[in-house]
C-alpha cells in the first residue's frame, strides 16, 4: 500500500470519527455483516427465529417492553414488505433498531461546551456504577483536548470518596476543590463553581454520592445541588450525566425516569461495558424517556472512555452471540 | 424494594384465576404469560424463566390442580413452593472455623459494594457471635479503597489490617493472618479489589489468595440491581474459586432483584446476606423462603417483628403486638408505633414488610416528614381522646380543635382516624388469618386510598 494511499485511509477514518462525534448517522454495514451471520443458521422465518431475536435482546438486558415492541413491529413489517429471506430479515432488524435509538433525531454526543466561561457537568447515579473512575476519564480526555479541567468532590458521604477523586485529580493534574467528610454537597459546589470562574476554568466536572433513586431524602439533596448550580450559572446550560453500570437490568429505567425527574440529565454513561453485560437497558431508557447515550466506559485505563456509537453497540449485541 | 412489582403483577395474574371453580389450559397459559413477563422483567435470568414456566404450567395442567377445590390457591401454592425451592430452603448460616481465626474472603465485580459489605459483616459477626474481627485491606488497584475501608474500621471500631498499595495483595493477607493469629483475632474479613470476572490475570490473584488464608468462606458480592448477566458472573466467580455464598448487596433501592433467583438456581450457591441501606448496620442474613413469600405478596412479618425486636425493647414491642392483633389500638400506641418505626429507619424500608404493602411502598413516594405531622396532630389531643379514639368520631368540634391545635387541616386529621381504624381491622384479621382471608386483605390494601399520607 502506498503511502498516499495509507494517508489518505486514515484522513477518511478520521473524518468518519468526527462525524460521529457530530452527530450519528444512519450507518448500517458493520452491524449488519454480524446479524447476517446470526440469521444465516436459520433458513426461514418462523416463530422459533423470532424467540430467538427475543432472547437475544432480552438477555443484553433490553427492556422487556421494548423488546415486546421491537419484535412486534419487525413482525408487522416482514408481513408488510413480504420479507422472506434473512438477509432481507436482517436488514429490516438493522433498521428497525436504529430506528428505535435514533427516533428520527441526530444525536450529538459531544459536550454542549460554553462560550462565554465555565462548563459545568454534573455526575449523577447509584452506588457503585463508576462516577467517580468516569469524571477521572473525562477530565484526561478534556485535557489532552487542551481544556483546563477542575473537579469538585461533592460526594462528601462515602468513606474514601474524596481521597478517590484527589488521587484522580493528581493522576490527571487538575486541581480538586473539596471540603470535609460530611460536609454539605451544595456548599462544595458553590465554592467550586465561584472558583472555576475565578481561574476562567474551562470544565468543571462535579462528583456526587452514589445514591438509590427511591431515598426519597438523597434525592432532595440532589435537588438541592442542581438548584445550586441553576442559582451560579444562570440560564447557562450545563451537562448533567446519568452513569449507569452495563450490568445493570430492567433497574436501569426506574433510575432513569426517577434521576429524570430531580435533575435534567442530558445524558448516560454507559460504564462497565468491557465485561460481558451488554447495557441494553439504555435502549429501553432511550425509547422510553429519550435520553441518548452520551459516553461508554470500555476498560480500566484513563483512556478507556469513548463517545458513544450506535453502530459499534449494535454490533456488539450480536457479536458474540454465535461463537 | 426488591420485588414490588413481582409482587403485584403476581396478585394481579392470581386475582384473575381465584373465584373460578376449575381452571383450563387458556386460564394456565394466560397466568404463565404474566409469571414470564413479571419474573423477566424482575431480571430473572431467561433460561431460568423458562425452566421454572415449563416446570409450573407441568404441575398445574396436572390433575392434582385440576381435582382441588380451590383450583386458584393451588396455583399459588405451586408457584410459591416452586419460588422457594428455587431459592433454597432455609437460611444458611455462616461457616465459623473449628480452631483458629474464621477467614472470609469477599469478591466481586466493581461497584457491588464490597468494602461496604466488609464492614458491615465484621461488625453483624462481632455483635451476634461475640467475635474479635479483623478487616485486611487487599485491594491496592482502586484508588483510596484503603483509605475507605480505614474510615469505615473507624466508624465501627474495628482494626483494619492494611500495608498500602505498594505491595501485593498476597504478601498483605499472609501477613494479616499472622497479624490475626498474634492478636488473637478470631475472625479476618478480606477486601479485595473489585474485578471482572473475564478479566484472567486478576482472576488468578484471587486463587493465589484463596490457596494462602484457606478461607472457611468466600461470599460474592452481587448488586442485586443486576441483571441478565448476573448468572455469567456467578458462574465465571464460582469455577474459579468455589464461592461458598453470596451477598445481595443494595436490596433497599426499588429493584426486584430477580438476579437472586437466577444465581441460586444456576450455581447452587446459597445467599447467605443482604445489604439493606447506607448505615453500617443495614446487613441481614438472607432468608431465601421470606423472600418467596415476598414475592407473592404475602409479605414479610416476621422480619418486621425480629428487626423490631433488635431495636426495640422486646417486653414493648410484645405488648404492642398482643395490643394489635386484640384490636384495642389507640393513638397512644400509635404513637408509640411511630417511634419505633422512626428508630428502626426510613417508612418506606418498613412498609416492604407488611403484607400487601409492597405495592404501596412502591407506587407512592412516602415522605417520612408525615410521621411529623401526624405526631403533631396525636400530640394535640386531650389524653382522653388518646386512650378512646371513638371520642373524636362523635365530635367534629373535638376534630377541629386538634386540627387547629397541630396546624394541620382536618382532612388530615380524619384521614389518621381512618388510618387508625384501618389498622385495627387489619390487625384483627392477622390474628384470625386463613390463607384466604389473608388473600381478600392483600386485595383490601392494595386500595391506598387515605390509609397512608402520601405525598404527590
Amino acid at each position: 500500500m502506498g503511502l498516499f494511499q495509507k494517508l489518505f485511509q486514515s484522513r477518511e477514518k478520521r473524518i468518519e470519527r468526527e462525524k460521529y462525534k457530530i452527530g450519528m448517522k444512519k450507518t448500517r454495514t458493520g452491524s449488519l455483516s454480524s446479524l447476517k451471520e446470526v440469521l444465516l443458521t436459520s433458513r426461514k422465518i418462523d416463530d422459533a427465529l423470532f424467540e430467538k431475536l427475543e432472547e437475544i435482546f432480552i438477555m443484553a438486558d433490553v427492556g422487556v417492553g421494548t423488546v415486546a415492541k421491537f419484535i412486534d413491529s419487525l413482525k408487522t413489517e416482514v408481513k408488510k414488505q413480504r420479507c422472506e429471506t434473512t438477509e432481507a430479515l436482517a436488514m429490516l432488524i438493522v433498521d428497525t433498531l436504529f430506528d428505535l435509538y435514533l427516533k428520527g433525531e441526530i444525536i450529538d454526543t459531544n459536550i454542549r461546551f460554553n462560550p462565554n466561561g465555565v462548563t459545568v457537568i454534573l455526575f449523577i447515579g447509584v452506588n457503585g456504577t463508576g462516577k467517580t473512575t468516569s469524571i477521572g476519564k473525562l477530565a484526561h480526555k478534556l485535557k489532552a483536548e487542551g481544556k483546563s479541567v477542575m473537579m469538585a468532590a461533592a460526594d462528601t458521604f462515602r468513606a474514601g470518596a474524596i481521597d478517590q477523586l484527589k488521587v484522580w485529580g493528581e493522576r490527571v493534574g487538575c486541581p480538586v476543590i473539596a471540603k470535609s467528610a460530611g460536609a454539605d454537597p451544595s456548599s462544595v459546589i458553590f465554592d467550586a463553581i465561584r472558583e472555576a470562574k475565578r481561574n476562567a476554568t474551562d470544565v468543571l466536572l462535579i462528583d456526587t454520592a452514589g445514591r438509590l433513586q427511591n431515598k426519597v431524602n438523597l434525592m432532595k439533596e440532589l435537588d438541592k445541588m442542581t438548584r445550586t448550580i441553576q442559582r451560579e450559572l444562570g440560564a447557562t446550560p450545563y451537562e448533567t450525566y446519568l452513569v449507569i453500570d452495563a450490568t445493570t437490568g430492567q433497574n436501569g429505567l426506574s433510575q432513569a425516569r426517577i434521576f429524570g425527574e430531580v435533575a435534567q440529565v442530558s445524558g448516560i454513561v454507559l460504564t462497565k461495558l468491557d465485561g460481558t453485560a451488554k447495557g441494553g437497558i439504555v435502549l429501553a431508557i432511550r425509547e422510553e424517556l429519550g435520553i441518548p447515550i452520551s459516553f461508554v466506559g470500555l476498560g480500566e485505563k484513563i483512556t478507556d472512555l469513548d463517545h458513544f456509537d450506535i453502530e459499534n453497540y449494535i454490533y456488539g449485541l450480536f457479536a458474540d452471540f454465535f461463537k | 424494594m426488591a420485588f414490588e412489582n413481582l409482587t403485584s403483577r403476581f396478585q394481579m395474574a392470581f386475582r384473575r384465576l381465584t373465584g373460578k371453580a376449575r381452571l383450563n389450559e387458556t386460564d394456565i397459559e394466560e397466568m404463565l404469560r404474566e409469571v414470564r413477563l413479571s419474573l423477566l422483567e424482575a431480571d430473572v435470568n431467561y433460561k431460568v424463566v423458562k425452566e421454572f414456566t415449563d416446570e409450573i404450567r407441568e404441575l398445574a395442567l396436572g390433575e392434582k390442580i385440576l381435582k382441588g377445590l380451590n383450583p386458584g390457591q393451588q396455583v399459588v401454592k405451586v408457584v410459591n413452593d416452586e419460588l422457594k425451592r428455587l431459592m433454597g430452603s432455609e437460611a444458611e448460616p455462616l461457616k465459623f472455623a473449628d480452631k483458629g481465626p474464621t477467614v472470609v474472603m469477599l469478591v466481586g465485580l466493581q461497584g457491588t459494594g464490597k468494602t461496604t459489605t466488609a464492614a458491615k459483616l465484621a461488625s453483624l459477626i462481632r455483635k451476634n457471635h461475640d467475635r474479635k474481627p479483623l478487616l485486611v485491606a487487599a485491594d491496592i488497584y482502586r484508588p483510596a479503597a484503603i483509605e475507605q475501608l480505614k474510615t469505615v474500621g473507624a466508624q465501627l471500631g474495628i482494626e483494619v489490617f492494611e500495608r498500602g498499595d505498594r505491595q501485593k495483595p498476597e504478601a498483605i493477607v499472609t501477613e494479616a493472618l499472622a497479624h490475626a493469629k498474634s492478636g488473637g483475632f478470631d475472625f479476618v474479613v478480606i477486601d479485595t479489589a473489585g474485578r471482572l470476572h473475564i478479566n484472567e490475570t486478576l482472576m488468578d490473584e484471587l486463587v493465589v489468595i484463596k490457596r494462602i488464608v484457606k478461607p472457611e468462606e468466600i461470599l460474592l458480592t452481587i448488586d442485586a440491581m443486576t441483571g441478565q448477566d448476573a448468572v455469567t458472573v456467578a458462574k465465571a466467580f464460582n469455577e474459579a474459586l468455589q464461592v461458598t455464598g453470596c451477598i445481595l448487596t443494595k436490596l433497599d433501592g426499588d429493584t426486584r432483584g430477580g438476579a437472586a433467583l437466577s444465581v441460586r438456581k444456576v450455581t447452587g450457591v446459597p445467599i447467605k446476606f443482604a445489604g439493606t441501606g447506607e448505615k453500617l448496620t443495614d446487613i441481614e442474613i438472607f432468608h431465601p423462603e421470606r423472600m418467596a413469600s415476598r414475592i407473592l405478596g404475602m409479605g414479610d412479618v416476621v422480619t418486621l417483628i425480629e428487626k423490631a425486636t433488635e431495636e426495640i425493647d422486646e417486653a414493648e414491642a410484645m405488648s404492642m403486638m398482643e395490643k394489635m392483633l386484640a384490636g384495642q389500638f389507640n393513638y397512644n400506641d400509635l404513637l408509640k408505633q411511630l417511634k419505633m418505626i422512626k428508630r428502626m429507619g426510613a417508612l418506606s424500608g418498613i412498609l416492604k414488610f407488611l403484607p400487601g404493602m409492597s405495592a404501596l411502598a412502591n407506587s407512592e413516594k412516602i415522605d417520612d416528614k408525615q410521621l411529623v405531622y401526624i405526631e403533631a396532630i396525636i400530640r394535640s389531643m386531650t389524653p382522653a381522646e388518646r386512650k378512646q379514639p371513638e371520642l373524636l368520631e362523635r365530635s367534629s368540634s373535638r376534630r377541629r380543635r386538634i386540627a387547629e391545635g397541630s396546624g394541620r387541616s382536618s382532612t388530615e386529621v380524619n384521614r389518621l382516624m381512618a388510618m387508625l381504624e384501618k389498622q385495627q381491622k387489619m390487625m384483627k384479621q392477622f390474628a384470625s388469618m386463613s390463607p384466604q382471608s389473608m388473600e381478600k386483605l392483600t386485595d383490601r390494601m392494595q386500595d391506598p386510598q387515605g390509609f397512608i399520607p402520601k405525598k404527590k
